[in-house]
């Protein structure tokens, strides 16, 4: 009676780890696209232009919570043993070590993220904004996570769900690509025709 | 009209008004090249000792309190304040300012050329008040070499206690600001920085740095020597002392003199042979200066008092004398353009600002439709909302340039102009095609 | 409780994003060009929207400067 129990429990929490993965990716997918979509200056009609970055925020901190929940379920399922350790070191899990490794990296890499943009009055804009650029590091990797230590790729709507996050993330990078080509000029610098024009010092003596 | 630009041709003599205390800074009568070390000590004397010991470098400061001088690049800070301040710090670094952004003036230029071994003197001095081991020197390239044979000059005769540093000043508008020369000589890009911090506190490599305008150097090599009295004996009492000026545009003989502060405007311009023409205005102190009415300013003395009535000053030292039948808006407009080229491009209001404001003034002058209130407000939007005072100084222009040429501003408005001048007065470089 | 505060820009570092001027409408307006134009100081019931606007700017171009 207790078995079937604890193996029900197990079931469930191994399903809760599963879900909140899902969710997780897909959370995480809109903060990034939300990002870019901050960085662009874009936003809807009807919005105020803060709402973006606002919501970007809200977003990244649900998702910090639903992360807790899903690294949780998966360390306190009985089945598997993946250790505490496996928490924040990358590949120190026994179970499927480059799968869950993957996902501590994105976790090390996204907390990172996270932790800097707590912080970042005090940090300063040059240090925040470094840290940050590891966020689209963050994102292939935890996609990664999610093809290799996925179970449920079989199922027609959970790889819709892939493809669905894996399209916005790649539409949303291709744009700030193109915005990186078209204006590459960043504020607190010197305009691009000044660098032009102004010879360096060498050619002066 | 650009005498003065050939450095290496004879200068007029300067024709000594106030008895016998001018020139201080310039060599008197022609002038085939600059000053060799032993023509210097020749005709000034050697260099004070520039002792170590805080009491003496504080008596120094004192002396150059007492003597009045100011700041001659165009800020007219007082100079003993920025000495104490610097010299209150530990491990300063001094910083001699000869780039001379501005195309119009010359005067930095002839100085250094004529007489390198003064504003040397000056650098060293600074630099043994304030208690400095670095000294740079930035220069215009059209007097590197000069700069560099003097530099060369004193290391041989094993002159000087600090090692001087020659570095070539970039050749944009901006790049004559205190912090932009500074910036240049750290990162090689000439564009002013954010203050706070002040340069006073973090300047050249982090440590506390004191800018000085070559000309003010030069005038406190002499101030050590023969002391603040005789410092005064020439200019106003709350403007002691002389100074370069730059006079160019409508006069017979445009180029570099040496003034008593406080002389009157038509005295100086008889300097350089009176004007060649009937005069309608005056650029007063440089591109970020003010034009005044010819008649109004022509009375006045040349000094930051006297000038004050007309809202303009002295700034860099340059008076451009318009012709009458030259269009002051029409001036007013290229130099504009020319400074908004010039932008850092570093801060909105000035980068856009200033091209809109360009774009507006140009139609003004060439008669189009333009709309003076739409221009009022950009110059309002961008007063003083950039990192330094670049869009300040040409607000300032045309606003001045509004008030003096406002029957000009109607004749253009209903479509004439009353100019019928070829050329053009104020020489501004070619533009640049990024 | 609140000291009278000034809201400083440092017009290097400002993008004329414009998020700032949303937040606090009574105090900034953007001009032609989309970059803020702060009047005056900040009163004690906008220190709110002050604060948050200094932590939402993408640029951290805003700073709040206590009055002495």
């Amino acid at each position: 009676m207790s078995t079937a129990a604890a193996v029900a429990g197990s079931q469930g929490l191994w399903f809760v780890s599963r879900a909140s993965g899902l969710a997780l990716l897909a959370l995480f997918s809109m903060v990034v696209v939300l990002g870019v979509a901050a960085r662009l200056g874009s936003a809807p009609r009807r919005w105020a232009r803060f709402a973006i970055p606002e919501v970007h925020r809200t977003l990244a901190l649900f998702s910090a919570a639903f992360l807790a929940l899903h690294v949780l379920t998966a360390i306190l399922d009985p089945f598997v043993t993946i250790g505490w350790a496996a928490t924040v070191l990358p590949f120190a899990s026994g179970y499927r070590t480059l799968a869950i490794g993957l996902g501590t990296l994105a976790v090390d890499l996204g907390g990172a993220v996270l932790l800097t943009s707590l912080i970042r009055a005090r940090l300063g804009y040059r240090a925040w904004r470094a840290v940050h650029w590891l966020a689209y590091l963050a994102w292939p990797v935890a996609f990664m996570h999610s093809l290799t230590a996925g179970h449920d790729l079989g199922l027609w709507w959970v790889a819709l769900i892939e493809w669905g996050c894996a399209t916005a993330v790649a539409t949303a990078v291709l744009a700030r690509i193109l915005q990186s080509i078209r204006h590459p000029r960043q504020a607190g610098q010197p305009s691009a025709s000044f660098n032009r024009l102004t010879p360096r010092k060498g050619e002066f003596r | 009209m650009r005498a003065y630009e050939s450095i290496t041709s004879p200068l007029p003599s300067v024709a000594a008004r106030t008895a016998d205390q001018l020139p201080r800074l310039l060599p008197a009568g022609f002038a085939s090249g600059p000053a060799s070390l032993a023509g210097h000590i020749g005709r000034y004397g050697l260099p004070p000792s520039s002792a170590r010991d805080w009491p003496h470098r504080q008596a120094l400061i004192d002396e150059v309190g007492r003597s009045g001088l100011t700041g001659r690049g165009g800020g007219a800070f007082p100079t003993a304040r920025k000495l104490a301040a610097v010299a209150a710090q530990a491990a300063p670094v001094v910083v001699a300012n000869g780039t001379e952004g501005e195309p119009a003036s010359a005067k930095d230029k002839v100085l250094l050329a004529r007489s390198p071994h003064l504003v040397l003197d000056g650098l060293v001095l600074a630099a043994a008040m304030v208690g400095a081991r670095q000294a740079v020197i930035v220069v215009h390239h059209s007097v590197r070499e000069i700069i560099d044979e003097a530099v060369a000059e004193r290391r041989r005769a094993g002159l000087d206690g600090v090692r001087i540093r020659v570095v070539t000043g970039a050749d944009r508008f901006v790049g004559g600001e205190a912090s932009a020369v500074v910036h240049w000589i750290e990162r090689g890009v000439p564009t002013p920085t954010r203050t706070p911090p002040r340069l006073s506190e973090r300047g050249l490599g982090g440590k506390p740095t004191l800018v000085q305008n070559v000309e003010t150097l030069a005038h406190l090599a002499l101030i050590a020597r023969y002391g603040s009295s005789w410092f005064r004996a020439v200019g106003t009492a709350g403007e002691p002392g002389s100074m370069l000026v730059t006079i160019l545009g409508g006069v017979n003989e445009p180029g570099v003199h040496e003034i008593a502060i406080g002389t009157p405007v038509a005295e100086v311009l008889s300097l350089a042979g009176g004007a060649s023409a009937p005069l309608q205005a005056l650029l007063l102190g440089g591109y970020f200066g003010c034009w005044a009415d010819a008649g109004a300013a022509a009375s006045l003395p040349f000094s930051a008092a006297g000038l004050a009535p007309l809202g303009a000053g002295i700034g860099a030292g340059l008076i451009a004398a318009l012709p009458a039948d030259a269009c002051g808006l029409a001036e007013t407009a290229r130099v504009v353009r020319y400074l908004a080229d010039e932008s850092a491009g570093q801060c909105g209001p000035c980068l856009f600002g200033l091209d809109a404001v360009a774009g507006e003034i140009q139609r003004l002058a060439d008669g189009r439709t333009s709309s003076l209130a739409t221009l009022r407000r950009w110059l309002s939007q961008v007063d003083g909302r950039g990192a330094c005072r670049h869009p300040d100084g040409t607000v300032g222009l045309i606003r001045s340039a509004l008030r003096v040429f406002e029957a000009e501003v109607h004749q253009h408005a209903q479509g004439w102009c009353c100019a019928n001048r070829p050329g053009a007065v104020l020489p501004v470089p070619p533009r640049r095609q990024p | 409780m609140s000291r009278p505060a000034r809201l400083r820009v440092d017009p290097i570092a400002c993008a004329g994003r414009g998020l700032c001027a949303e937040i606090l409408p009574e105090l900034i307006t953007l001009d032609d060009w989309g970059f803020p134009v702060v009047q005056g100081e900040v009163p004690g019931p906008l220190m709110g929207e002050a604060r948050e606007a200094v932590r939402v700017c993408p640029k951290l171009a805003l700073w709040l400067e206590k009055r002495p």
